[in-house]
């Protein structure tokens, strides 16, 4: 009933909210720092979904999320964006991109999860 | 041992982030300031600010998002490129980095921060962009997270819930943004009860079927205590990829708990659509297992069983209001994988208590005089010095003084930090005495243990309002004088002879002595016409009680003088120099050691009294030949090394142990050079030998000791005096003939 959840975020606090909340929801979390990183962690990785925030350094959420539709493996994983800002273009920018759907920070743990739940499914497969 | 709070932890770690960010964010400005114009500088002074309010949202600091999110706002425009900032934008750029580091550590502190700080600065960021307020504050509230609806009108009775009719029919291009609308039909079924019906008419024959084509739809009526728009919030992620249409049925007559009967079952229905496996949710209501043998692409047959309900229960509360797939307890993999995970994720780096990091310090600080010691016992008892035990021993003397590099290196913190603030003095007290001043920094890499960094804030802090201040003339002033308007302080720090170097300078007047003079003597300081040279006059700078500014201004004015900086930095065991030419600058320098804890030295003798001269300081030894030495005046000598001379200075009769002796033919003579380059010869007695020495205050009990940085405790158990030898030159009498049995500087 466990979703795997790659999380990529250059604040560090996000970070350990992102994993704090995954992780009390039963999932296991893998981190990354930005896009570049997430690339990295994500090799060799098959989560159920994606979290991403959108700026970060050496490579962004939109230059990411379009990295990871462009392998096979990950052209249907669900990402979900994370986002302070909730203006229209943005989340038609980010959908664009690839993203599936998009998360508006601050986050609340239970919609966190509920959100990922409606993208991810309930996660049986692990 | 009890388990700290997750949150409380992470809110801690985001204020040490937050600090991380302000840094980056200054940094980003100056750069910005010197010229630096490609994107990714401004890219991060956004992400910085950006992150901020990220961080701040999540624990609900509103006047810290509400500051950050509009000078994010103008970073954004600087980053699209509809802002071009000029200097004074980005001055106001600084101010305002400056406001949000005040509300973080308000924020921290728990302390609310005073509009009146805050509100200036922001109304100038906002009349760079033109942005509307009211614009700005509705989307501040789109962060806060979404009111629970309350569409029950607050009644409370088992009224029917309303039905809706939702058609949905998903399009090619919500499978390609990685939608699915099987969990999609198991969102809704969160919300309530749900009749899903597949419609297939428009799958074409399998020789036609695009396979990643869309031409499924669903018809779902859900009976929901939920509202229209949490449904439509279930359609979020595809609003725009697909056909939706929400109906909301007319009201059915109030049965109420028929209705809820009927749910079990459909339960059931949707989770053969979410589930192949059956075991995963069979928990729900194992009774129906039968049912499931509806096979997926009929999902909106099993209807059937709702006509046939078992008994009126109520599953869907717990249904709707806990999602069914979070288990409370981690598990075992899950936890396992975090660590690994971990330490690619981040950098590698541990956070520790400061006191934690003292103690260690302080330990390796007895393992030195311990070591030490041992060493002079295995000596005593005439231990050969090629035996194991010697050579062990030797080997010891290395790894104690490796590790306590190590611990040191831990301590060591680069000042830049403290550089920043100094920035931020400058642009304070500039502001407020209407001076343009830019502060160049340079050296900010110098690592310094971080308690010297720490106690050198307060003083480098009056050092650089008085350069504004004093040391910085009037615009008007500059200009007729035909300098440049803005006046430049230039903060620097370096490693010098195991020693930090930090300067202040300006490029000001310089001390004007004929003012000085005029003050000290009128003050009494010194005695009218009192032969002065200009280091003497600069000197008198220092002395308590001195102020030359005409009119107590507002920063310098605070009954804190240059005797007082003097004095801190003294107790760091630092020294501070003046040096000043007029038309151009003055500038201050203060040379620190590296560290507060330990010393290399050498163990000297005079007059039976064993003292440790630190090593740093001494250039060479050698041995006094008389015809080396010159007369110069009554009572003193010079001594001749290769073509310079040098005075001679004993130490015994500097420290008031004895009377100069007759003939020095043969002594020991220790060549001191100070940071200025000027040198001293020093006479002892013997040279012991040369050792590490750990530092032990003299400050807390006795006080500044002229001519003594501190104490130390010896192999023996014996205390030796350190010795300052800057300071014991600065008051040495230099005596080395007189006759006379008077003591000098007794005690």
């Amino acid at each position: 009933m466990s979703l795997s959840i790659l999380a990529v975020d250059d604040s560090r606090t996000i970070r350990d909210m992102l994993n704090l909340a995954l992780c009390q929801a039963g999932f296991s979390t893998s981190l990354a720092e930005d896009g570049v990183h997430g690339l990295e962690v994500l090799d060799g990785l098959r989560p159920d979904a994606i979290i991403t925030d959108i700026n970060m350094p050496r490579l962004d959420g939109f230059g990411f999320i379009e990295a990871v539709r462009g392998q096979d493996e990950h052209r249907a994983t669900p990402i979900l964006v994370l986002t302070t800002e909730s203006a229209p273009e943005l989340k038609s920018r980010a959908r664009a991109a690839g993203a599936t759907g998009w998360i508006v920070k601050p986050f609340d743990p239970v919609k966190l999860v509920r959100a990922l739940h409606m993208v991810a499914g309930p996660g049986a497969s692990t | 041992m009890t388990t700290p709070d997750p949150m409380a932890e992470i809110r801690a770690s985001f204020f040490i982030e937050c600090e991380e960010l302000l840094e980056a964010l200054q940094d980003g400005l100056s750069m910005i300031d010197d010229g630096a114009t490609d994107d990714e500088t401004v890219n991060v002074c956004f992400r910085a600010v950006h992150s901020i309010k990220g961080g701040a949202g999540a624990f609900g600091l509103d006047e810290l998002v509400r500051f950050a999110h509009r000078y994010e706002t103008v970073l954004d425009e600087v980053r699209g490129g509809r802002l071009a900032p000029d200097h004074d934008a980005l001055l106001l750029f600084m101010r305002a980095a400056d406001v949000l580091s005040d509300i973080v550590r308000n924020c921290r502190d728990g302390i609310v921060t005073d509009p009146d700080a805050v509100e200036p600065t922001l109304r100038e960021l906002e009349a760079l962009t033109g942005g509307s307020e009211e614009e700005e504050e509705e989307e501040v509230c789109d962060f806060q997270p979404m009111t629970l609806s309350l569409d029950l009108g607050g009644c409370e009775l088992p009224e029917a819930d309303p039905a809706y009719e939702i058609e949905f029919w998903p399009e090619r291009e919500l499978f390609q943004s990685g939608n699915e609308p099987l969990f999609l039909l198991g969102a809704l079924k969160e919300l309530g009860s749900t009749e899903p019906r597949c419609d297939t008419d428009k799958v074409p024959d399998l020789s036609e079927l695009d396979p990643e084509g869309a031409c499924i739809g669903w018809k779902i009526r859900l009976t929901t205590n939920q509202g229209q728009s949490e449904i439509e919030e279930v359609f979020e992620f595809v609003e725009g990829l697909c056909t939706l249409k929400v109906h909301k049925e007319d009201p059915v007559p109030a049965t109420g708990l028929p209705e809820i009967s009927g749910l079990p079952s459909l339960e059931q229905g949707v989770s053969d659509v979410e589930n192949s496996e059956p075991e995963t949710q069979s928990s729900a209501s194992p009774a129906e297992n039968s049912a499931e043998v509806a096979p997926r692409m009929t999902l909106g047959i099993p209807e059937a069983p709702a006509t046939t309900p078992p008994e009126p229960q109520p599953p869907q509360k717990t249904g709707a209001t806990t999602p069914p797939t979070i288990p409370s307890i981690k598990t075992p993999p899950a936890a396992a994988a975090k660590p690994a995970i971990q330490a690619t994720a981040t950098k590698a780096t541990v956070r520790v208590d400061l006191e934690r990091i003292e103690r260690l310090v302080n330990l390796v600080g007895e393992l030195v005089i311990n070591q030490a010691m041992l060493s002079q016992s295995v000596t005593q008892a005439g231990i050969p010095a090629n035996s194991p035990v010697a050579q062990g021993l030797e080997e010891f003397m290395q790894l104690t003084r490796d590790i306590q590099d190590s611990v040191m290196m831990i301590r060591a913190q680069p000042v830049k930090s403290m550089f920043q603030r100094m920035a931020r003095i400058v642009r304070e007290s500039s502001a407020s005495l209407d001076k343009r001043v830019r502060l160049v920094t340079v050296g900010e890499a110098t690592e310094v243990d971080r308690t010297v960094i720490e106690r050198l804030a307060d003083p480098l802090t009056h050092m650089i309002r008085n350069a504004v201040d004093h040391g910085l003339e009037e615009t008007e002033t500059r200009i007729a004088s035909g300098k440049s308007d803005e006046g430049c302080i230039t903060l620097s720090a370096a490693h010098r002879s195991g020693r930090v170097i930090i300067e202040v300078s300006d490029d000001g007047a310089g001390i004007n002595r004929e003012k000085v003079r005029a003050i000290a003597e009128d003050k009494e300081l010194v005695q009218p016409g009192q032969q002065l040279t200009d280091a003497e006059i600069d000197s008198l700078l220092f002395l308590p009680g001195f102020s030359t500014a005409k009119t107590v201004s507002n920063l310098s004015g605070r009954g804190v003088g240059m005797d007082v900086v003097r004095k801190s930095i003294q107790d760091l065991g630092g020294r501070v120099n003046i040096t000043s030419t007029p038309g151009k600058g003055t500038c201050f320098s203060i040379s620190l050691p590296l560290t507060l804890a330990v010393l290399d030295g050498m163990v000297v003798e005079a007059a039976n009294e064993t003292l440790v001269v630190p090593l740093g300081s001494i250039v060479e030894t050698l041995k006094v030949r008389h015809e080396d030495m010159r007369a110069m005046g009554p009572n003193t000598q010079v001594l001749q090394i290769r073509d310079s001379f040098v005075p001679l200075m004993d130490l015994g009769v500097e420290l008031g142990f004895r009377n100069p002796r007759d003939d020095y033919n043969g002594s020991v003579v220790l060549l001191i050079s100070l940071e200025d380059g000027t040198r001293s010869a020093i006479i002892v007695d013997t040279i012991q030998e040369q050792r590490q020495v750990v530092i032990k205050g003299l400050q807390d009990s006795y006080g500044h000791i002229p001519g003594i940085a501190a104490a130390t405790i010896l192999g023996d158990g014996q205390v030796a005096l350190i010795l300052d030898p800057v300071d014991l030159m600065a008051n040495a009498t230099g005596k080395t003939r007189s006759p006379s049995s008077q003591l000098e500087l007794a005690g």
